[in-house]
């Protein structure tokens, strides 16, 4: 059985920058596959490469199992929400969603209908008539994602769709997208740069760093267990400590990674590790505090749930001197690469 | 065929005409070729301008080594430098630094009547009433070049507005002594210097107007608020700030007035004390004389000119003012 | 505001406090933006006014009776020139000739300034600015030298002066202006949206056909009027590249030492004027919304 889209080696140069560096990856039918990184790793270009967008400097793209490495975007089953929707502003909303439809040769009557059809299922049933100058930029969002979804393409691919939405609105779509997904057992594959959006709707997510991928994993394991310095400082927060620091503090010769809510305030107990150290910063996030504290010349980021009320009043502040604990088991091993 | 795994999704049965597959085989061919796409579409403007325009000005400038002989009143492709020596001759350099200090006197001039609009335009104006402005400029501009120069003959003759003006106004003696000045008078305005100035001017000075405007629109209106916060007087901060970031605006349109006073051979025809200036010059080289290569070198001048200046424009930064 | 305090308050920091105040206020519009300084004003409508007053007499003059119109003040309202030009078959031949030149020019600069514009609008490669300068070239150049040079090539191609070697002339001119529009249109085409065409079926072919087009539309059109207004105004270059054809402009010229004519003269001058101004007018309009926000100087 073969993979919706495999990439096999590829590697796109401009000249001599690398921005694609011989990566590989098989991705599943139905699967929702998130493309992580920083600006600049090359998951943008990997897209665009999946996409027909740009041709591989080397290497082989394979669609569901044939060759696809030099095919044109518009032979390819394959479509794409844009990151700034790319909106036809001379055609109506409905002529936008259905143009798709009428590339492929569909009869009037019939691409109207399915175009129709395509708005409702992402709630903007009537506004066919608008143009795009008329909309909010959600409202364009949905009508590129209606445009891209009616040619009931295998793979969908999407470029950072959310980025230009405020919060609520972000979060409002992304549930809507999972959902969507789900419910229609496309493949997805979504590029972005917000950790926390990748970790929450994808079924397997790769981490890019440099044009190259790092680790590809499942949410879960993504965090708890990262692979390298990079992937466990760009998926949540991390406490890295590498070379001497090591050494001192975590007892070991690797490079280790402990999440902030894996360290305690407080005098270590049986079987833990600790340090001291002074509060340099204390942060409120609502649900939990942030301390800065530095600790025998490691800055080191510890987080605690806040209990409410008076619980809270013995916290340590700002220049305080304090003692932290963690165990053994809460410090992950890492390879490679220099912190984000 | 059918039967294989398909990238594309489809069976190859699609609505899609002959033609339009035709149009699509052409458009994958050039997928997978940008840069012979990019050559294609080139070739036919490149063609014609290398070949056709280019080709012609390299003719003209290799033409001007030409020799011209006086009394078969033949051109021989002999070599010889005889007609840039003969530009050297006095009478030549004469009609050369005539053609100049018009030049600039009418640069000077655009720029005296063009800044203060331009400033206004590009300052306090806004929305309909900046359209309107730059209609107002642009239209005149546009205004057929000889219908200008037509109408200024009337408006310069003797039974013309300016005289009826001066007449009415009592500011007839003002006319009369401006006329007796040396270089700028002559017997009448339209045989004078004066005459043939404002002429050029108002020819011109649309090409002055909109690279200014379009300079001092380019400077942010927080740099002005900047200025005044950091203590700075109105004027203070115009000369110290407005008026530095729109000299290469200033600059653009002399580039526009310089240039266009060195090549042109009607105006002088028309307006103004007799005296030959350099386009005037090659027109009656290369025409009734036929000695196209006295003609070809006396264009050597203004090019030569427009090149060292356009270089002095660029470093002052006109270039990103056009 | 006059600080009103007791004897012991400091006192007010100039005389008129409040003067000062009012001459603020009217020193902006209601709107909150500032007013310019009345010498401003004053030197700026001057240069408009010197600007605009003699196509206004220009106008005037074509509907004087006088026959010796120079005379001013204008004598009085008349239409009869308007017919007398009409009348003449010169006047006709050269409207004629005009118009067609303009017509093939704004046709041919079309093509080859779209063409280069889809070339060279986004890309960077060797040589492109060298290939900019020599479209700019034509009309950045002097009348004279470039008509004496296509004058010299067709001389040395055998080729006689016709009707098309003014339109070819023209064309070269023209070029540059089409060029400017449709790269300054193409820059604002997000390169995403041919993409998406792409990515929803249309092949590069296509998706030129059914999504640049369209939006190139008005810039072509403004292209074109400018072109047209160009190439009807253009006189130094036709001269050089004219046998014995005569647009309107080189009739123009060769009236202008005959006194006699000149009411005739006066009316065929407006109608050049009309005929290169309202091309120019209807090809501003329909750019005037799309220009940037920072303005822009062509």
């Amino acid at each position: 059985m073969s993979h919706a889209v495999e990439l096999r080696d590829v590697s796109r140069h401009f000249g001599d920058v690398r921005a694609v560096d011989r990566v590989s990856l098989a991705i599943e039918d139905g699967e929702f596959f998130s493309m992580l990184g920083p600006s600049g790793s090359g998951k943008t270009t990997c897209l665009r490469l999946i996409g027909g967008f740009e041709l591989p400097t080397s290497g082989e793209i394979l669609l569901h199992g044939a060759a696809a490495t030099d095919l044109p975007p518009y032979e390819r089953d394959v479509n794409t929400v844009f990151q700034d929707y790319a909106l036809f502003p001379h055609l109506s909303v409905l002529d936008n969603v259905a143009y798709g439809l009428r590339m492929k040769g569909v009869g009037r009557a019939e691409r109207r209908q399915k175009a129709e059809a395509a708005l409702e299922q992402v709630a903007l049933g009537g506004f066919g008539g608008r143009h795009p100058g008329q909309l909010s930029g959600g409202q364009r969002q949905r009508v590129a994602l209606a445009r891209a979804l009616v040619n009931r393409p295998r793979v969908l691919l999407l470029d950072e769709p959310l980025g230009a939405l405020d919060l609520k609105l972000r979060e409002q779509m992304q549930v809507e997208l999972k959902g969507l997904q789900r419910k229609l057992g496309i493949t997805f594959i979504y590029v972005t740069h917000d950790q926390g959006e990748a970790l929450s709707m994808s079924d397997r997510v790769a981490v890019f760093n440099q044009g190259r991928v790092e680790q590809v994993d499942r949410p879960r394991d993504l965090y708890a267990r990262p692979r390298t310095t990079f992937v466990a400082g760009f998926v949540g927060t991390a406490n890295v400590l590498s070379g001497e620091a090591a050494k001192r503090i975590a007892r070991t010769e690797r490079a280790v990674s402990i999440r902030p809510e894996h360290i305690r305030l407080g005098a270590p107990g049986p079987g833990q590790l600790g340090v001291s150290g002074r509060v340099i910063d204390v942060q409120f996030h609502g649900p939990t505090s942030r301390y800065e504290i530095d600790a025998d010349g490691a800055r080191l980021a510890v987080m605690t749930a806040n209990q409410g009320g008076d619980a809270d009043a013995g916290r340590p502040a700002p220049g305080d001197a304090v003692e932290l604990a963690w165990s053994p088991e809460a410090m992950i091993e890492l390879e490679g690469t220099a912190p984000p | 065929m059918t039967g294989e795994p398909r990238a594309d999704g489809r069976d190859g049965r699609d609505g899609r005409g002959g033609l339009r597959r035709a149009g699509d085989a052409v458009s994958t061919f050039f997928y997978r070729r940008q840069r012979l796409y990019l050559w294609l579409l080139l070739v036919p403007p490149l063609l014609w301008f290398g070949v056709v325009f280019l080709g012609a000005l390299i003719a003209l400038v290799w033409q001007s080594t030409y020799t011209f002989n006086d009394f078969t009143m033949q051109v021989t492709p002999d070599l010889t430098v005889a007609n840039y020596k003969a530009l050297l001759a006095s009478v030549n350099l004469d009609i050369v630094i005539r053609t100049v200090a018009m030049a600039i006197a009418v640069t000077i001039a655009c720029v005296i009547l063009g800044f203060p609009l331009a400033y206004y335009m590009a300052r306090y104006t806004r929305g309909t009433a900046r359209g309107l402005f730059y209609l107002g400029v642009m239209l005149p501009m546009w205004a057929s070049y000889i219908v200008k120069a037509y109408a200024w003959t009337m408006i310069l003759s003797q039974g013309g507005i300016i005289y009826w003006v001066a007449d009415h106004t009592g500011l007839r003696p003002v006319l009369d002594w401006l006329l007796t000045l040396p270089y700028v008078g002559g017997s009448s305005l339209t045989t004078s210097n004066l005459g043939r100035l404002m002429v050029f001017t108002y020819a011109w000075l649309p090409f002055m107007i909109l690279p200014i405007q379009a300079a001092i629109e380019r400077v942010p209106p927080k740099l002005l608020e900047a200025s005044a916060d950091l203590g700075a007087r109105p004027l203070q901060t115009f000369r110290t700030v407005l008026l530095p970031l729109a000299f290469p605006g200033v600059v653009a349109g002399s580039i526009f007035t310089f240039s266009l006073t060195l090549g042109d051979y009607i105006i002088p025809q028309l307006v103004g004390p007799p005296g030959l200036y350099i386009g005037t010059m090659v027109n009656l080289q290369q025409g009734s004389v036929g000695n196209l290569p006295m003609a070809a070198a006396f264009t050597a001048v203004p090019i030569l000119i427009i090149a060292v200046y356009l270089a002095i424009a660029r470093r002052l930064g006109a270039f990103d003012a056009l | 505001m006059r600080s009103e305090g007791p004897a012991n308050a400091a006192p007010p920091a100039s005389p008129a406090p409040g003067k000062r105040a009012a001459r603020r206020r009217r020193a902006h519009r209601p709107d909150g933006s500032p007013r310019a300084p009345w010498p401003l004003r004053i030197a700026a409508w001057c240069g408009l006014l010197f600007l605009h007053v003699p196509i206004v007499l220009l106008v005037m003059y074509a509907f004087n009776t006088e026959e010796s119109a120079f005379s001013f003040p204008p004598k009085g309202f008349t239409l009869r020139w308007f017919a007398a030009a009409a009348a003449r078959d010169d006047v006709v031949a050269a409207i004629k000739l005009s118009v067609k030149v303009a017509l093939a020019a704004t046709a041919g600069a079309l093509v080859l300034g779209t063409l280069a514009a889809l070339a060279m609008a986004r890309r960077t490669f060797f040589g492109k600015d060298l290939i900019t300068l020599t479209f700019i070239l034509p009309i950045a150049l002097p009348g004279i030298i470039t008509g004496i040079a296509l004058a010299s090539v067709f001389r040395l191609a055998h080729v006689t002066p016709s009707f098309w070697t003014i339109a070819i002339g023209h064309t070269t001119f023209c070029v540059v202006v089409i060029y400017n529009n449709v790269v300054a249109r193409l820059r604002r085409l997000p390169p995403s949206m041919i993409e998406a065409a792409m990515d929803l079926g249309a092949s590069g072919l296509t998706a030129f056909r059914t999504v640049v087009l369209p939006q190139l539309a008005t810039a072509l059109l403004a292209g074109g009027l400018l072109a047209f207004g160009l190439s009807f105004d253009e006189l130094i270059v036709t001269t050089f590249t004219a046998g014995s054809e005569q647009t309107l402009p080189i009739w123009l010229l060769n009236q202008l030492g005959r006194p006699r004519a000149v009411p005739v003269t006066n009316v065929v001058a407006m109608v050049v004027m009309l005929m290169t101004a309202l091309p120019i007018l209807a090809a501003w309009w329909l750019t005037r919304g799309t220009e940037d926000a920072s303005g822009s100087g062509k």
